[in-house]
Protein backbone atom coordinates (compact mmCIF):
# COMPACT_ATOMS: atom_id res chain seq x y z
CA UNK A 1 0.00 0.00 0.00
CA UNK A 2 1.34 3.43 -0.88
CA UNK A 3 0.17 6.43 1.26
CA UNK A 4 1.13 9.81 -0.71
CA UNK A 5 0.37 12.67 1.41
CA UNK A 6 1.79 15.27 -1.11
CA UNK A 7 -1.39 16.83 -2.09
CA UNK A 8 -1.39 17.94 1.77
CA UNK A 9 -0.36 21.86 1.93
CA UNK A 10 -1.99 24.76 4.14
CA UNK A 11 -4.17 26.19 1.81
CA UNK A 12 -6.58 22.82 1.58
CA UNK A 13 -6.94 23.53 5.32
CA UNK A 14 -9.32 26.84 4.67
CA UNK A 15 -10.52 25.02 1.22
CA UNK A 16 -12.00 22.06 2.72
CA UNK A 17 -11.65 21.51 6.06
CA UNK A 18 -12.12 25.18 8.15
CA UNK A 19 -15.78 25.25 7.80
CA UNK A 20 -16.18 21.80 8.61
CA UNK A 21 -14.25 21.75 12.18
CA UNK A 22 -15.64 24.89 12.72
CA UNK A 23 -19.38 23.42 12.09
CA UNK A 24 -18.31 20.56 14.30
CA UNK A 25 -17.35 22.64 17.19
CA UNK A 26 -20.15 24.75 17.11
CA UNK A 27 -22.68 21.46 17.18
CA UNK A 28 -20.59 20.50 20.09
CA UNK A 29 -20.56 23.70 21.53
CA UNK A 30 -24.18 24.57 21.48
CA UNK A 31 -25.21 21.20 22.22
CA UNK A 32 -23.42 20.78 25.52
CA UNK A 33 -24.69 24.25 26.83
CA UNK A 34 -28.28 24.07 25.90
CA UNK A 35 -28.28 19.86 26.37
CA UNK A 36 -26.86 20.40 29.97
CA UNK A 37 -29.85 23.53 30.47
CA UNK A 38 -32.34 21.44 29.29
CA UNK A 39 -31.03 18.08 30.50
CA UNK A 40 -31.07 20.06 34.29
CA UNK A 41 -34.39 20.44 33.77
CA UNK A 42 -35.69 16.86 32.65
CA UNK A 43 -33.49 16.06 35.75
CA UNK A 44 -35.40 18.13 37.77
CA UNK A 45 -38.65 17.37 36.43
CA UNK A 46 -38.24 13.26 36.58
CA UNK A 47 -37.06 13.99 40.34
CA UNK A 48 -40.02 15.96 40.91
CA UNK A 49 -42.52 14.80 43.48
CA UNK A 50 -45.42 15.65 40.77
CA UNK A 51 -46.42 12.85 38.51
CA UNK A 52 -46.92 15.54 36.00
CA UNK A 53 -43.67 16.70 35.87
CA UNK A 54 -41.83 13.47 36.41
CA UNK A 55 -43.72 11.43 33.99
CA UNK A 56 -43.41 13.42 30.68
CA UNK A 57 -39.98 13.73 31.30
CA UNK A 58 -39.02 9.66 32.17
CA UNK A 59 -40.92 9.04 28.79
CA UNK A 60 -38.88 11.65 27.19
CA UNK A 61 -35.89 10.37 28.64
CA UNK A 62 -36.43 6.86 28.10
CA UNK A 63 -37.81 7.65 24.45
CA UNK A 64 -34.63 9.14 23.08
CA UNK A 65 -31.96 6.60 24.91
CA UNK A 66 -33.88 4.19 22.89
CA UNK A 67 -33.16 5.59 19.32
CA UNK A 68 -30.01 5.31 17.53
CA UNK A 69 -28.98 9.36 17.19
CA UNK A 70 -28.24 8.88 13.58
CA UNK A 71 -32.12 7.64 13.49
CA UNK A 72 -33.27 10.44 15.04
CA UNK A 73 -30.97 13.32 12.76
CA UNK A 74 -33.11 10.99 9.84
CA UNK A 75 -36.33 11.49 11.04
CA UNK A 76 -36.12 15.09 12.29
CA UNK A 77 -34.37 16.02 8.58
CA UNK A 78 -37.24 13.85 6.69
CA UNK A 79 -40.46 14.16 8.89
CA UNK A 80 -40.50 17.85 10.36
CA UNK A 81 -40.48 19.64 6.77
CA UNK A 82 -43.13 17.53 5.70
CA UNK A 83 -45.16 18.59 8.92
CA UNK A 84 -44.07 22.50 8.49
CA UNK A 85 -44.51 22.58 5.27
CA UNK A 86 -40.99 23.82 4.03
CA UNK A 87 -37.43 22.26 4.80
CA UNK A 88 -35.34 23.56 7.61
CA UNK A 89 -31.91 23.04 6.23
CA UNK A 90 -29.20 20.55 7.57
CA UNK A 91 -27.63 22.89 9.64
CA UNK A 92 -30.78 24.16 11.68
CA UNK A 93 -32.12 20.16 12.29
CA UNK A 94 -28.30 18.75 13.62
CA UNK A 95 -28.60 21.65 16.13
CA UNK A 96 -32.03 20.57 17.23
CA UNK A 97 -31.77 16.82 16.88
CA UNK A 98 -28.45 16.91 18.74
CA UNK A 99 -29.61 19.07 21.61
CA UNK A 100 -33.06 17.17 22.15
CA UNK A 101 -30.88 13.82 22.01
CA UNK A 102 -27.88 14.71 24.27
CA UNK A 103 -30.27 16.78 26.94
CA UNK A 104 -31.37 12.47 27.82
CA UNK A 105 -27.89 11.78 28.59
CA UNK A 106 -27.24 15.18 30.34
CA UNK A 107 -30.54 14.73 32.39
CA UNK A 108 -29.43 11.30 33.55
CA UNK A 109 -26.05 12.09 34.27
CA UNK A 110 -27.20 15.01 36.13
CA UNK A 111 -29.88 12.95 37.78
CA UNK A 112 -27.61 10.70 39.33
CA UNK A 113 -25.24 13.79 40.63
CA UNK A 114 -27.98 14.90 42.44
CA UNK A 115 -28.86 11.94 44.11
CA UNK A 116 -25.38 11.34 44.61
CA UNK A 117 -25.47 14.23 47.19
CA UNK A 118 -25.70 13.39 51.11
CA UNK A 119 -29.21 13.92 51.69
CA UNK A 120 -28.45 15.88 54.80
CA UNK A 121 -27.19 18.75 52.07
CA UNK A 122 -30.40 19.71 51.17
CA UNK A 123 -31.57 18.80 54.98
CA UNK A 124 -29.49 21.50 56.14
CA UNK A 125 -30.84 23.64 53.08
CA UNK A 126 -34.18 23.50 54.59
CA UNK A 127 -33.39 23.67 57.73
CA UNK A 128 -32.10 26.98 57.33
CA UNK A 129 -35.66 28.43 55.74
CA UNK A 130 -34.59 28.25 52.62
CA UNK A 131 -36.85 26.87 50.18
CA UNK A 132 -37.07 23.66 48.22
CA UNK A 133 -35.93 25.67 44.88
CA UNK A 134 -33.42 27.57 46.26
CA UNK A 135 -32.10 24.64 48.11
CA UNK A 136 -31.96 23.11 44.72
CA UNK A 137 -30.17 25.95 43.13
CA UNK A 138 -27.64 27.28 45.52
CA UNK A 139 -26.53 23.98 47.77
CA UNK A 140 -27.70 20.56 45.50
CA UNK A 141 -27.25 22.15 41.83
CA UNK A 142 -23.47 23.32 42.41
CA UNK A 143 -22.24 20.43 44.39
CA UNK A 144 -23.67 17.94 41.89
CA UNK A 145 -22.12 19.87 38.85
CA UNK A 146 -19.43 19.71 40.52
CA UNK A 147 -19.08 16.41 40.95
CA UNK A 148 -20.25 15.42 37.62
CA UNK A 149 -17.73 17.72 35.56
CA UNK A 150 -15.70 14.66 34.55
CA UNK A 151 -18.52 12.32 33.51
CA UNK A 152 -20.29 15.73 31.45
CA UNK A 153 -16.84 16.41 29.78
CA UNK A 154 -16.59 12.46 29.01
CA UNK A 155 -19.95 12.62 27.27
CA UNK A 156 -18.76 15.55 25.43
CA UNK A 157 -15.79 13.78 23.79
CA UNK A 158 -18.60 11.13 22.86
CA UNK A 159 -20.87 14.20 21.28
CA UNK A 160 -17.68 15.33 19.54
CA UNK A 161 -17.34 12.09 17.37
CA UNK A 162 -21.02 11.63 17.14
CA UNK A 163 -21.24 14.95 15.54
CA UNK A 164 -19.89 13.02 12.55
CA UNK A 165 -23.29 11.73 12.15
CA UNK A 166 -24.39 14.74 10.36
CA UNK A 167 -22.99 12.62 7.27
CA UNK A 168 -26.58 11.37 7.02
CA UNK A 169 -28.15 14.33 6.28
CA UNK A 170 -25.25 16.77 3.89
CA UNK A 171 -24.65 18.93 6.39
CA UNK A 172 -20.29 19.96 5.87
CA UNK A 173 -18.63 18.86 8.82
CA UNK A 174 -15.19 17.95 10.06
CA UNK A 175 -15.23 14.59 8.46
CA UNK A 176 -17.22 15.86 5.44
CA UNK A 177 -14.83 18.23 4.74
CA UNK A 178 -12.09 15.49 5.02
CA UNK A 179 -14.42 13.20 2.57
CA UNK A 180 -14.57 16.04 -0.30
CA UNK A 181 -10.83 16.31 -0.04
CA UNK A 182 -10.37 12.53 -0.03
CA UNK A 183 -12.53 12.30 -3.50
CA UNK A 184 -11.33 15.56 -5.30
CA UNK A 185 -7.64 14.69 -4.46
CA UNK A 186 -8.09 10.90 -5.47
CA UNK A 187 -6.36 9.88 -2.02
CA UNK A 188 -9.59 8.86 0.49
CA UNK A 189 -7.47 6.47 2.46
CA UNK A 190 -4.58 9.01 3.22
CA UNK A 191 -7.74 11.57 3.70
CA UNK A 192 -9.70 9.39 6.45
CA UNK A 193 -6.27 8.62 7.81
CA UNK A 194 -5.94 12.52 8.54
CA UNK A 195 -9.45 12.69 9.68
CA UNK A 196 -9.12 10.21 12.17
CA UNK A 197 -5.54 12.03 13.82
CA UNK A 198 -7.78 15.00 14.17
CA UNK A 199 -10.36 13.37 15.89
CA UNK A 200 -7.94 11.48 17.76
CA UNK A 201 -6.66 15.00 18.65
CA UNK A 202 -9.22 17.01 19.47
CA UNK A 203 -10.64 14.36 21.95
CA UNK A 204 -7.46 13.40 23.88
CA UNK A 205 -6.89 17.42 24.63
CA UNK A 206 -10.48 17.26 26.15
CA UNK A 207 -9.41 14.25 27.87
CA UNK A 208 -6.43 15.79 29.46
CA UNK A 209 -8.69 18.87 30.14
CA UNK A 210 -11.05 16.20 32.11
CA UNK A 211 -7.76 14.83 34.07
CA UNK A 212 -6.87 18.12 34.80
CA UNK A 213 -10.55 19.27 36.56
CA UNK A 214 -10.53 16.26 38.69
CA UNK A 215 -6.81 17.24 40.16
CA UNK A 216 -8.43 20.55 40.66
CA UNK A 217 -11.38 18.95 42.18
CA UNK A 218 -9.87 16.96 44.69
CA UNK A 219 -7.75 19.68 45.31
CA UNK A 220 -10.50 21.70 47.03
CA UNK A 221 -11.86 18.63 48.65
CA UNK A 222 -14.56 18.27 46.32
CA UNK A 223 -14.39 15.49 44.91
CA UNK A 224 -15.88 12.13 45.43
CA UNK A 225 -13.20 10.12 45.93
CA UNK B 1 -43.34 28.17 73.82
CA UNK B 2 -43.17 24.68 71.74
CA UNK B 3 -45.95 22.77 72.54
CA UNK B 4 -46.23 19.07 70.61
CA UNK B 5 -49.64 17.48 71.43
CA UNK B 6 -49.93 13.71 70.98
CA UNK B 7 -47.44 13.39 67.76
CA UNK B 8 -47.83 9.91 65.98
CA UNK B 9 -45.88 9.06 62.98
CA UNK B 10 -45.48 6.15 60.40
CA UNK B 11 -43.08 4.92 57.74
CA UNK B 12 -45.00 2.80 56.20
CA UNK B 13 -46.67 0.30 58.69
CA UNK B 14 -43.40 0.68 61.30
CA UNK B 15 -44.54 3.59 63.67
CA UNK B 16 -41.85 5.63 64.70
CA UNK B 17 -43.38 8.24 67.39
CA UNK B 18 -46.04 6.82 69.78
CA UNK B 19 -48.38 10.08 70.72
CA UNK B 20 -45.51 12.19 72.02
CA UNK B 21 -46.36 14.82 74.22
CA UNK B 22 -44.55 17.70 75.35
CA UNK B 23 -43.81 21.56 75.96
CA UNK B 24 -41.09 23.50 76.06
CA UNK B 25 -40.71 26.83 78.11
CA UNK B 26 -38.36 29.71 76.72
CA UNK B 27 -34.95 29.35 77.98
CA UNK B 28 -35.63 25.61 78.79
CA UNK B 29 -32.50 23.54 77.95
CA UNK B 30 -34.45 20.10 77.43
CA UNK B 31 -31.77 16.68 76.45
CA UNK B 32 -33.62 14.17 74.55
CA UNK B 33 -31.89 10.74 75.31
CA UNK B 34 -32.89 7.13 74.73
CA UNK B 35 -31.63 3.89 72.72
CA UNK B 36 -30.99 4.04 68.98
CA UNK B 37 -34.05 3.72 67.05
CA UNK B 38 -36.41 4.85 69.69
CA UNK B 39 -37.40 8.42 67.37
CA UNK B 40 -35.30 11.13 69.40
CA UNK B 41 -34.42 12.53 65.87
CA UNK B 42 -37.27 12.15 64.31
CA UNK B 43 -38.97 13.77 67.14
CA UNK B 44 -36.77 17.14 67.17
CA UNK B 45 -37.09 17.36 63.14
CA UNK B 46 -41.12 17.38 63.31
CA UNK B 47 -40.55 20.61 64.85
CA UNK B 48 -39.45 22.32 62.07
CA UNK B 49 -41.01 19.69 59.60
CA UNK B 50 -37.72 17.82 58.48
CA UNK B 51 -39.92 15.44 59.17
CA UNK B 52 -43.43 14.98 58.09
CA UNK B 53 -46.26 13.40 60.66
CA UNK B 54 -49.38 11.92 60.29
CA UNK B 55 -50.93 12.62 63.83
CA UNK B 56 -51.34 15.32 66.62
CA UNK B 57 -50.14 18.83 67.04
CA UNK B 58 -47.18 21.32 67.01
CA UNK B 59 -46.72 24.82 68.04
CA UNK B 60 -43.53 26.56 67.55
CA UNK B 61 -44.25 30.12 69.38
CA UNK B 62 -47.94 30.18 67.92
CA UNK B 63 -47.08 28.38 64.53
CA UNK B 64 -49.03 25.50 63.42
CA UNK B 65 -46.54 23.16 62.15
CA UNK B 66 -49.26 20.24 61.42
CA UNK B 67 -50.85 23.06 59.06
CA UNK B 68 -50.27 21.73 55.76
CA UNK B 69 -50.91 25.93 55.15
CA UNK B 70 -47.83 26.95 57.18
CA UNK B 71 -45.22 28.83 55.70
CA UNK B 72 -42.83 25.83 56.60
CA UNK B 73 -39.81 27.99 55.15
CA UNK B 74 -40.52 30.96 57.26
CA UNK B 75 -41.04 28.58 60.28
CA UNK B 76 -37.65 27.06 59.53
CA UNK B 77 -35.98 30.16 59.53
CA UNK B 78 -36.51 30.80 62.89
CA UNK B 79 -35.86 27.26 64.14
CA UNK B 80 -32.08 26.80 64.29
CA UNK B 81 -30.74 22.64 63.63
CA UNK B 82 -27.12 21.41 64.18
CA UNK B 83 -26.73 18.17 62.60
CA UNK B 84 -25.11 15.02 63.74
CA UNK B 85 -23.04 15.35 60.46
CA UNK B 86 -22.23 18.94 60.92
CA UNK B 87 -23.90 19.75 56.81
CA UNK B 88 -21.94 22.61 55.76
CA UNK B 89 -21.85 23.71 52.51
CA UNK B 90 -18.70 22.20 50.79
CA UNK B 91 -18.49 24.50 47.82
CA UNK B 92 -18.98 27.68 49.64
CA UNK B 93 -16.10 29.57 52.12
CA UNK B 94 -16.77 29.47 55.93
CA UNK B 95 -18.08 33.07 55.62
CA UNK B 96 -20.07 32.04 52.60
CA UNK B 97 -21.98 29.20 55.10
CA UNK B 98 -23.05 31.87 57.46
CA UNK B 99 -24.11 34.53 55.05
CA UNK B 100 -26.09 32.50 52.53
CA UNK B 101 -29.10 32.26 54.01
CA UNK B 102 -29.22 35.63 55.82
CA UNK B 103 -28.68 37.01 52.51
CA UNK B 104 -31.41 34.49 50.77
CA UNK B 105 -33.75 34.08 53.33
CA UNK B 106 -33.98 36.89 55.22
CA UNK B 107 -33.05 39.23 52.51
CA UNK B 108 -29.95 40.99 54.56
CA UNK B 109 -27.62 43.24 53.26
CA UNK B 110 -24.05 41.25 52.17
CA UNK B 111 -22.62 43.96 55.03
CA UNK B 112 -25.19 43.25 57.68
CA UNK B 113 -24.78 39.67 56.69
CA UNK B 114 -21.26 39.09 56.99
CA UNK B 115 -20.94 41.48 60.47
CA UNK B 116 -23.67 39.20 61.96
CA UNK B 117 -21.73 35.82 60.45
CA UNK B 118 -18.32 37.15 61.92
CA UNK B 119 -19.69 38.57 65.14
CA UNK B 120 -20.68 34.52 65.85
CA UNK B 121 -17.23 32.99 64.15
CA UNK B 122 -15.93 35.41 66.23
CA UNK B 123 -17.71 34.02 69.54
CA UNK B 124 -17.13 30.09 68.44
CA UNK B 125 -13.18 31.53 68.55
CA UNK B 126 -12.56 30.59 65.20
CA UNK B 127 -12.63 34.07 63.56
CA UNK B 128 -8.62 32.57 62.11
CA UNK B 129 -10.91 30.05 59.33
CA UNK B 130 -13.15 32.72 58.04
CA UNK B 131 -12.19 32.07 54.25
CA UNK B 132 -11.67 28.32 54.50
CA UNK B 133 -13.44 25.79 53.18
CA UNK B 134 -15.07 23.19 55.34
CA UNK B 135 -13.02 20.48 54.57
CA UNK B 136 -10.41 22.32 56.04
CA UNK B 137 -11.25 22.24 59.32
CA UNK B 138 -11.28 19.64 62.11
CA UNK B 139 -14.86 18.02 62.97
CA UNK B 140 -15.08 20.12 66.03
CA UNK B 141 -14.20 23.71 64.30
CA UNK B 142 -16.49 22.40 61.48
CA UNK B 143 -19.48 21.50 63.76
CA UNK B 144 -18.92 25.15 65.78
CA UNK B 145 -19.37 26.94 62.18
CA UNK B 146 -22.75 25.15 61.75
CA UNK B 147 -23.75 26.43 65.38
CA UNK B 148 -22.56 29.75 64.32
CA UNK B 149 -24.58 29.47 61.16
CA UNK B 150 -27.85 28.80 62.55
CA UNK B 151 -27.10 31.56 65.13
CA UNK B 152 -26.66 34.10 62.46
CA UNK B 153 -30.64 33.48 61.78
CA UNK B 154 -31.30 34.81 65.35
CA UNK B 155 -33.30 31.62 66.07
CA UNK B 156 -36.24 31.64 68.56
CA UNK B 157 -34.96 27.68 70.04
CA UNK B 158 -32.13 25.99 68.36
CA UNK B 159 -32.57 22.32 67.67
CA UNK B 160 -29.44 19.85 67.95
CA UNK B 161 -29.42 16.21 66.47
CA UNK B 162 -26.77 14.44 68.47
CA UNK B 163 -23.91 17.22 67.68
CA UNK B 164 -21.19 15.43 68.90
CA UNK B 165 -21.52 11.75 68.25
CA UNK B 166 -19.85 12.07 64.73
CA UNK B 167 -16.46 13.57 66.77
CA UNK B 168 -13.42 12.00 68.03
CA UNK B 169 -13.51 12.27 71.53
CA UNK B 170 -11.04 15.29 72.21
CA UNK B 171 -13.17 17.48 70.09
CA UNK B 172 -16.82 16.84 72.19
CA UNK B 173 -15.66 19.25 74.65
CA UNK B 174 -14.85 21.80 72.28
CA UNK B 175 -18.46 21.84 70.90
CA UNK B 176 -20.15 21.44 74.27
CA UNK B 177 -18.44 24.42 75.48
CA UNK B 178 -20.35 26.10 72.68
CA UNK B 179 -23.23 24.44 73.71
CA UNK B 180 -23.16 25.51 77.37
CA UNK B 181 -22.37 28.69 76.88
CA UNK B 182 -25.52 28.97 74.70
CA UNK B 183 -27.66 27.29 77.26
CA UNK B 184 -26.13 29.83 79.82
CA UNK B 185 -26.97 32.94 77.76
CA UNK B 186 -31.01 32.03 77.78
CA UNK B 187 -30.88 30.38 74.43
CA UNK B 188 -34.01 27.54 74.59
CA UNK B 189 -32.26 24.33 73.59
CA UNK B 190 -33.46 20.83 72.61
CA UNK B 191 -30.95 18.69 72.23
CA UNK B 192 -30.67 14.96 71.15
CA UNK B 193 -27.21 13.39 73.03
CA UNK B 194 -25.70 11.06 74.37
CA UNK B 195 -23.69 12.82 76.55
CA UNK B 196 -25.09 12.70 80.14
CA UNK B 197 -22.16 14.70 81.43
CA UNK B 198 -23.41 17.86 79.69
CA UNK B 199 -27.45 16.65 80.26
CA UNK B 200 -26.55 16.60 84.19
CA UNK B 201 -24.03 19.91 84.34
CA UNK B 202 -26.55 22.37 81.90
CA UNK B 203 -30.12 21.20 81.10
CA UNK B 204 -33.16 21.28 83.55
CA UNK B 205 -35.02 18.41 81.64
CA UNK B 206 -34.43 15.48 80.36
CA UNK B 207 -37.21 13.52 77.98
CA UNK B 208 -36.07 9.67 77.71
CA UNK B 209 -37.70 8.01 74.68
CA UNK B 210 -37.99 4.69 73.82
CA UNK B 211 -39.24 2.97 71.07
CA UNK B 212 -41.37 5.99 69.98
CA UNK B 213 -42.88 6.67 72.87
CA UNK B 214 -41.62 9.52 75.48
CA UNK B 215 -41.46 7.60 79.07
CA UNK B 216 -39.91 10.07 80.83
CA UNK B 217 -40.35 13.79 81.01
CA UNK B 218 -39.02 15.08 84.49
CA UNK B 219 -36.25 17.75 85.59
CA UNK B 220 -32.46 16.91 85.44
CA UNK B 221 -32.62 16.11 89.30
CA UNK B 222 -35.39 13.76 89.34
CA UNK B 223 -34.09 11.76 86.09
CA UNK B 224 -30.30 11.65 87.35
CA UNK B 225 -31.20 11.99 91.50
CA UNK B 226 -34.33 9.59 92.08
CA UNK B 227 -32.87 7.06 90.03
CA UNK B 228 -35.11 4.50 91.81
CA UNK B 229 -38.44 6.32 90.50
CA UNK B 230 -37.36 6.01 86.91
CA UNK B 231 -39.37 3.11 85.06
CA UNK B 232 -36.84 0.23 84.55
CA UNK B 233 -35.83 0.91 80.60
CA UNK B 234 -34.87 4.32 81.85
CA UNK B 235 -33.16 2.62 84.85
CA UNK B 236 -31.45 -0.05 82.27
CA UNK B 237 -30.27 2.41 80.00
CA UNK B 238 -28.76 4.85 82.49
CA UNK B 239 -26.86 1.58 84.00
CA UNK B 240 -25.73 1.27 80.66
CA UNK B 241 -24.36 4.61 79.65
CA UNK B 242 -22.94 5.50 82.43
CA UNK B 243 -20.95 2.66 83.52
CA UNK B 244 -18.14 3.53 81.17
Amino acid sequence: MNLDFSFYNWAIVSDYLLKGFIFSLKLTGSTTVFGILIGTLLALAKLSKHAWLSRPAILYINLMRAIPLVMLILWFYLLVPLMLGRPIGAEPSAYITFTAFEAAFFAEIIRSGIQALPPGQSMAGLALGMSPLQTMRLIVLPQALRHMIPVLLTQVIILFQDTSLVYAIGAYDLLKGFETLGKNFGRPVEAYLLAAAVYFLVCFLLARCILFVKLRLSVKGLAHD
Amino acid sequence: MIKIQNVSKWYGSFQVLRHCSTSVAKGDVVVVCGPSGSGKSTLIKTINALEPFQEGEIWVEGTAVHDPKTDLPRLRARVGMVFQNFELFPHLSVTENLTLAQIKVLHRSKDDAVRKGLSYLERVGLSAHKDKYPAQLSGGQQQRVAIARALCMDPVVMLFDEPTSALDPEMVGEVLDVMTTLAAEGMTMLCVTHEMGFARRVSNRVIFMDQGSIVEDCTKDDFFGAEQSRSPRAQDFLAKILSH
